[in-house]
């Protein structure tokens, strides 16, 4: 079995309004220094595959399919 | 004319439609449940509002996926008329029947008011019954309705009329780019818009500024 971990983030230049918010918070509880922050998501799927070049294809399918909406979201794929 | 709602677990606007399609063009909708591969002969089909699949994921993502949307997919490609409000806008662009995607509101508030739209175009299929740049009331009711798409994207929508609802007068309720409320796709007969026409369409709702939509699509005589 393969575990793979999916990371799925907004792209430049979209706006985060979620991120947004997040920053305000951070800087208002006074963590000094908070740059930008950007909210994403981490997908972690195990695979009943054995052949990793075939397990990342497969990943990438689902991630362009459905995981991710490529219009603003960029993905990564990461195999344990 | 004959017209079909589709049915996901999670809508909950879909009576609202079926009443203002069975009002307006006096006969019922037939409706098509999620894993219903076809659909009847209909002149239009209507994916309503809510939370499909408890808005897991994004917004409509899971049931753009559903077996109904490819027999929608397949309909729409063959020029049937679709609409898509709200949820129902949001399944559409995830199934990739629209471009650009609807994010989080600028506000992150969930708003539930009235709006004013212009009618950015009234030579669609939907929006034959109003005047260029009227100014129409709608109800919106959404917390992701911020429309977004990348440049060249937009400006195709701009360049070829595919805007066909703006938000008007300051009232923009999301952060929506552009002020789009509502786009067409490049063909003419997808429609996808956050605001909720069929909940304006008589008296006790208090206006009816949202019935000459319907009334377009289906060829009734205002």
């Amino acid at each position: 079995m393969i575990k793979a971990r999916i990371t799925v983030t907004l792209k430049n230049g979209v706006l985060d309004p979620q991120g947004k918010a997040i920053e305000h918070a951070l800087s208002g509880m006074g963590f000094d220094g908070v740059g930008q922050v950007r909210q994403g998501k981490v997908f972690d799927v195990e695979l009943a595959e054995s052949d990793k070049a075939k397990a990342e294809a497969d990943l990438k399918a689902m991630c362009d399919r459905l995981l991710a909406n490529t219009v603003i979201e960029n993905y990564a794929v990461e195999i344990a | 004319m004959k017209s079909a709602v589709v049915l996901l677990p999670g809508l909950n606007r879909d009576r609202d439609m079926i009443a203002a399609l069975t009002k307006i063009s006096g006969t019922p909708p037939v409706t098509i449940w999620q894993t219903d591969t076809e659909i009847p002969d209909v002149d239009l089909i209507a994916i309503p509002g809510g939370f499909s699949f408890g808005d897991y994921l994004r917004c409509g993502a899971i049931a753009a996926r559903m077996p109904v949307m490819r027999a929608v997919a397949e309909k729409a490609a063959r020029g049937v008329m679709v609409i898509g409000v709200c949820n129902g806008f949001q399944i559409l662009v995830e199934a990739g029947l629209l471009p650009g995607a609807l994010m989080r509101n600028t506000s992150l508030k969930f708003v539930c008011r009235q709006v004013k739209l212009q009618i950015a175009n009234a030579n669609t299929m939907f929006t034959r019954r109003y005047q260029p740049g009227q100014i129409i009331r709608s109800p919106v009711a959404h917390h992701d309705g911020n429309y977004f798409a990348d440049a060249e994207t937009l400006r195709r929508l701009e360049g070829e009329g595919q805007v066909v609802f703006r938000y008007a007068e300051g009232t923009n309720p999301n952060g929506s780019i552009n002020d789009i409320a509502g786009i067409i796709n490049s063909q003419g007969n997808v429609l996808g818009l956050m605001p909720h026409p069929e909940n304006l369409i008589e008296a006790a709702h208090g206006g009816s500024d949202g019935r000459a939509l319907f009334e377009s699509a289906l060829g009734i005589a205002a």
